[in-house]
């Protein structure tokens, strides 16, 4: 008779257990249900960019839609690409980036020690000032900037693009970097410089070897700002062979205007390498969006 | 200097005097090492925008010289210029539309990736990669997917037999449709919050669980508090980028139709550089400065009633 009530309330509590995994299964399917829409809404512009790119005018106006190619039309990007030089707006998109990305790397990683690892008067209150920069619209020093150039006869050329880089590279890059360093433990600087080292010794042979994967992230970033930057080769930038990229974009968007064959093969090429540098470079992507958006 | 150097080493000097040359050293090396980035900010940032100040009071046109005019290019501006309140307007509307909502979207997508998913970076990457895609490429990309006759958000409406819209072709639809772009990049700021859930320290849910609460008490009493500073934080950058859009109604509209999407900075750069009105155009830009100033200010002042710190409570 002991029994009947225990196996009773055995009973119960698997069927409950029973309820409870199928709450938690119904739970997983809505998640996995939702995340899934998710991903197709926001890789179908992605599709549609790349099916368009592949087809003839006469498939891409057609009714109702079709989203296969037929024939592929593998020639779009190569009549795209040469209709305006975009092997030059390449080349002149990647000497700015030589020239920005090593700014940017030298000076912030320079500018960034001292204001983490050197104890100095002022260094927090300074650092406190030049992160308001942070918050302070472009548009302010647009015009000042433009007509300094201007004055100095500089327009028309990649050194105002190219001179403010070898500055301290960005307040952005700066606080990242100075974040990263301030990780690592002090006592390594301090032992060499009871050994006689000077602060530039030990940034080079103990912070930099540690800071590697900052630093990548600071190149990365820097390489995407570049290619994507649209304002600043637009106001500086006259002469058709020095447009960019991103401004050879928009000037073989202006030509072929309801060529949206060619426009959407053209657009596929100017994003795809930085898709594909995403792709090799993920793990730093992750770890520099995360450093500095939460500990800001 | 090199010479007190072999003295340390020579003879056991007492470690305060050795801290004290360190401490010497570090200010000397601190000023020389932090002068490129406090050279930027003097020749780029803070320099420009005294500048700036000045030539805000002129009435400076590229080729001619300035002259001295007072605040007349401001009064100008509030008496004398519809545009500016048309584009003032229209900037506005744009942030209140897509600040929330691309942030409201962002969490919501962190919050399901955060639930233990497996695949979690396969999503992670997919929701991330339109944060990728440059301005000019994103907004050509855009005008095709929202051509009204062609493109595939007519051609999904139409699918589900809902109206079909304008998009970019009609004054009510325009910032709408500028909106709905600027959520497709919802993946910058879901990474942010993503990475502050999972900063989210477990012994607070497990104390929730103990008290007997379910996923909801978590949620409103644990995940809500803890992640506020993040939601300021991406609400600060989210305003401030809100602000300063550009690039969209350069390229996709002019402005247009009929001004409605005339966004501050198009105004400010028309009148800069189609204009050449220099002064006047600095005098726009002071003033979106200090609207971005005041804004600020508010959300860091209702951020006192709203974000939560661990540090204060204790």
């Amino acid at each position: 008779m002991n029994r009947a009530p225990a196996s009773s309330s055995l009973r119960i509590s698997t069927r409950s257990q029973a309820r409870a995994t199928m709450i938690r299964r119904i739970r997983q399917a809505g998640i996995y249900g939702l995340l899934l829409i998710g991903s197709v809404l926001t890789l179908l512009p992605f599709l549609w960019l790349l099916r368009s790119s592949l087809m003839e005018p006469a498939q891409i106006f057609l009714f109702p839609v079709e989203w296969i190619p037929d024939p592929f039309m593998w020639s779009n990007y190569r009549e795209a690409l040469t209709r305006v030089p975009f092997d030059r707006f390449f080349l002149n998109t990647m000497t700015i980036e030589f020239f920005v990305v090593s700014g940017t790397l030298i000076t912030s990683t320079i500018s960034a020690f001292a204001f983490s690892r050197l104890r100095w008067k002022g260094r927090d209150l300074i650092f406190g000032i030049l992160l308001t920069a942070l918050m302070l619209p472009y548009a302010v020093t647009l015009i000042p900037m433009f007509l300094f150039w201007k004055e100095l006869g500089a327009t028309n050329s990649y050194i105002p693009l190219i001179v403010p880089s070898w500055f301290g590279g960005g307040i952005f890059n700066l606080f990242l970097l100075r974040q990263f360093f301030m990780t690592i433990p002090r006592d390594l600087d301090e032992a060499a410089y009871l050994d006689g080292a000077s602060p530039p010794q030990v940034l080079w042979k103990i912070i930099l070897p540690l800071a590697k994967p900052a630093l990548i992230v600071v190149a990365i970033f820097t390489f995407i700002a570049v290619w994507n930057d649209f304002l600043g080769p637009l106001i500086y930038i006259d002469d058709n062979d020095k447009y960019t990229l991103a401004l050879g974009l928009r000037f073989f968007s202006g030509m072929y205007n309801a060529q949206w064959d060619y426009l959407m093969a053209a657009s596929t090429a100017v994003i795809l390498p930085i898709i594909v540098l995403f792709f090799v470079a993920q793990r730093y992507f992750i770890e520099g969006i995360t450093l500095t958006g939460i500990k800001g | 200097m090199a010479n007190t150097a072999t003295d340390q080493r020579a003879l056991p000097v007492p470690k305060a005097k050795l801290r004290s040359g360190m401490a010497k050293m570090e200010q000397r090396w601190g000023i020389i090492m932090g002068l490129p980035a406090m050279l930027g900010f003097l020749c780029f940032t803070i320099g420009p925008m005294i500048a700036s100040g000045w030539i805000s009071l002129t009435d400076w046109q590229i080729s001619g010289s300035p002259n001295y005019i007072g605040f007349d290019n401001y009064s100008e501006m509030f008496f004398d210029d519809p545009l500016f309140f048309k584009s003032l307007k229209a900037t506005f509307y744009y942030a209140a539309l897509s600040v929330p909502l691309t942030l409201g979207l962002s969490f919501l997508v962190a919050i399901l990736l955060n639930q233990k998913v497996k695949l979690l970076s396969v999503f992670r990457t997919i929701f991330y990669l339109p944060v990728l895609v440059p301005a000019i490429a994103n907004t050509i990309l855009w005008l095709w997917l929202l051509n009204p006759d062609f493109g595939l958000a007519n051609v999904l409406l139409e699918k589900l037999h809902l109206p079909t819209s304008l998009w970019l072709y009609s004054e009510t639809t325009v910032i709408p449709s500028m909106a709905l772009m600027a959520m497709w990049g919802f993946g910058g700021a879901m990474i942010i919050f993503l990475a502050g859930l999972q900063g989210v320290p477990q012994h607070l849910y497990e104390s929730i669980e103990v008290d007997g609460g379910g996923t909801w008490a978590k949620f409103r009493s644990i995940t809500i508090p803890m992640m506020t500073p993040t939601i300021f934080f991406n609400l600060v950058m989210g305003i401030i980028g809100g602000f300063q859009a550009f690039t969209e109604a350069f390229i996709m509209t002019s402005g247009g139709p009929n001004n409605a999407s005339l966004f501050y900075v198009l105004y400010l750069y028309r009148t800069a550089f189609t204009e050449s009105r220099m002064g006047y155009a600095s005098a726009l830009a002071w003033l979106l400065f200090l609207v971005i100033l005041i804004v600020t200010i508010l959300v860091f002042r209702s951020a006192r009633n709203w974000v939560y710190y661990e540090g204060d409570r204790s």
